[in-house]
């Protein structure tokens, strides 16, 4: 067991605490963590600092091993967690990305209103759980051949929307218009493609959902302008996934692979689901290409059910999409390493830098951000447990300058699936959310369960939390009223 | 210590552990399997009407325990097998060869509970001092 919490981490101000390097010998650099002191004392937290201190072993690691106020116990990487590597000296770790490759989030606006949903909410709810499979060993509606699997890889949104599903628009407010550069199928083995293949255009299971939401807080109406976000009471459709199977079996692949590695470079690490290999190495190199097919699948991924998601609007409320005005406002993935340019002590420095569980929030002026939002800085997607809120926030400056451009990704769970199993039934679940007015439709009751609200963080503070520090900043809020869980 | 069971599920905060136990290593890497399968599916529901054969190499022992269980993970992602009984044949620190029995998921029998995306090395543990034990961690 790890010590109690204050004995493990230093207080810098409110919201900005740091584990010195002194903490554990071996950490090359020392841990920052984004909290509020009610946070820290929480027991479930003393793991997830041990996971931050690990982290800051990584070769390379630059100025600080992150956590962002959701951070929990993960495996290896905490939840919530952010690591940059140098490109020419630091190591690329599969544990830090996961093996939900690019899951994330894609917000999507409607011209509809509560007033107009409400009265439909379980006709459409059902609606988007038939047109959109969902749950353990579904199947997607699409069946591609191997050929057309690698294409996918490649292009990722672009492929989908080129075969009819979605719009050009689409792409342009995706995270790297929706197809990463660098992908390689090559890196990519059988058994990830033969998990791949059937399950492309499907949900899955566990925290996966879709979510209707209601607009019922603006922060910056300006911002929230640009986004398309005009009014409170106004509908919005939040889709949460990622690269399936696919994506799973790269990461299992490759954490193996790259366990062999760490001894054949003499990496000394404190926890094997941190195998990692040097950037420069071929071990590396392929990890890179085969994540980037990952992250192009989950795109694809979003992308396919994005449409089936307008044709049940479409159904449901009998308009055109023109009618119902859904265009995307943004997608973000939450799960990743990307390569990107920072200024490290004076220098303009190649960084690699690992999102667990945390989003990309670039501000206002940044080349990656879209043309639309250049002026206001990139939209970040925050959803919430089902029962509670989700938000949408911008990235800033100072992100750029101490999280490399990241922020938190959610509520982070406090209470384990079993616990919240055995002190829940999926059925009362259900009846507590029917009476706050939200209408769920689930694969299985179990997982209902392990998705309760109580066994979240609120959202609210932690969204809260990195709006004081700045490294993300809110503009709206919404309040579920329909949820899909697969 | 003697104990009387065949394996346990750990808690944790995003995932799940299991500990499984057996009186050799054959039989607690058969206990983590059925231990696998019983996070996915009720094993009473599982009949044995198939069989497959899974061979394994890694270069040491633990991962032999992740490779070992991430290959059923893939079997049933691929194939919607749940398996219930593994007859382990062979067995050292980085070869495994098992009989694995089971059937193809019915969803008018089979209720699945929770999907496995992959066995971890972390809080990874064969112990083979007192009795055999074997600990991994899950994404779920």
């Amino acid at each position: 067991m790890s010590a109690p919490w204050k004995e493990i981490v230093r207080k810098i101000d409110d919201y900005r605490w740091e584990i010195p390097t002194s903490y554990k010998a071996g950490m090359l650099v020392p841990g920052l963590i984004f909290a509020s002191e009610a946070m820290l004392g929480h027991s479930w937290q003393e793991q997830a600092f041990e996971q931050v201190a690990n982290v800051a072993f990584l070769p390379g690691i630059v100025r600080n091993s992150l956590a962002m106020p959701d951070i929990h116990w993960g495996y290896g990487f905490p939840i919530g967690g952010v690591a940059a590597t140098r490109v020419k000296d630091g190591v690329v770790s599969p544990g830090g990305v996961g093996f939900d490759i690019n899951c994330g989030v894609r917000l999507v606006r409607t011209n509809l209103t509560e007033d107009e949903v409400r009265p439909k909410i379980e006709q459409l709810v059902n609606q988007l759980y038939v047109n959109i499979p969902s749950g353990l060993g579904s199947e997607g509606k699409i069946r591609v051949k191997e050929k057309e699997l690698e294409e996918v890889m490649v292009r990722g949104s672009r492929w989908a929307v080129e075969k009819g599903y979605g719009f050009l628009e689409d792409i342009i407010v995706t995270e790297e218009s929706g197809s990463m550069k660098g992908a390689n199928p090559d890196k990519v083995g059988g058994k990830a493609r033969k998990r791949g293949i059937p399950q492309l255009g499907t949900l899955g299971s566990g925290n996966h959902f879709l979510e209707v939401g209601v607009v019922d807080e603006l922060y910056n109406t300006e911002a929230a302008r640009a986004m398309g976000i005009e009014a409170l009471g106004q509908v919005l459709l939040l889709i949460h996934t990622g690269s399936r199977g696919f994506g799973h079996q790269i990461c299992t692949d490759y954490v193996a692979l790259l366990g062999e590695a760490v001894k054949r470079y003499g990496i000394s690490l404190p926890d094997r689901q941190l195998a990692c290999a040097p950037i420069s190495s071929s071990e590396g190199q392929d990890y890179l290409a085969a994540m980037s097919c990952a992250a192009n699948y989950a795109w694809a991924n979003r992308q396919f059910i994005l449409h089936w998601a307008r044709e049940s609007f479409s159904k449901v409320f009998g308009k055109s999409q023109e009618e119902l005005g859904m265009r995307q406002i943004y997608d973000v993935c939450h799960n990743i390493a990307k390569l990107e340019d920072y200024t490290i002590n004076g220098k303009k420095e190649k960084l690699c830098v690992h999102r667990k569980g945390a989003t990309r929030a670039f501000p206002a002026g940044h080349p990656d951000v879209p043309d639309i939002y250049r002026s206001i800085g990139q939209p970040v997607l925050i959803p919430g447990d089902m029962g509670r809120y989700s938000y949408v926030a911008l990235g800033t400056e100072a992100a750029m300058k101490e999280t490399f451009g990241s922020t938190c990704h959610g509520a982070g769970r406090v209470q384990s699936r079993g616990a919240a199993k055995r002190s829940l039934r999926g059925a009362d679940v259900a009846r507590a959310l029917a009476e706050k007015g939200i209408t769920v439709k689930a694969g299985s009751m179990a997982s209902l369960a392990e998705e309760a609200s109580e066994a979240y963080k609120d959202v609210t503070e932690v969204v809260d939390i990195t709006h004081k520090a700045g490294i993300s900043l809110k503009v709206a809020r919404t309040k579920p009223i329909g949820v899909v869980k697969g | 210590m003697p104990i009387n069971k065949d394996f346990e599920i750990l808690d944790h905060t995003a995932d799940v552990g299991i500990i499984a136990y057996g009186a050799d290593l054959k039989q607690a890497f058969a206990n983590a399997a059925r231990a696998l399968f019983s996070l996915i599916t009720e094993l009473d529901d599982v009949e044995e009407v198939l069989h497959q054969d899974i061979v394994v190499n890694a270069s040491d022992v633990e991962s032999l325990l992740v490779a070992w269980l991430n290959e059923l993970v893939y079997r049933f992602d691929t194939e919607a097998i749940l398996f219930k009984r593994f007859d382990i044949s062979q067995l050292d620190d980085t070869h495994l060869k098992a009989r694995s029995y089971g059937e193809k998921v019915d969803s008018s029998k089979h209720k699945l509970k929770t999907g496995v995306k992959g066995a971890t090395y972390h809080m990874l543990k064969v112990d083979k001092t007192d009795g055999f034990r074997v600990q991994v961690l899950f994404d779920i």
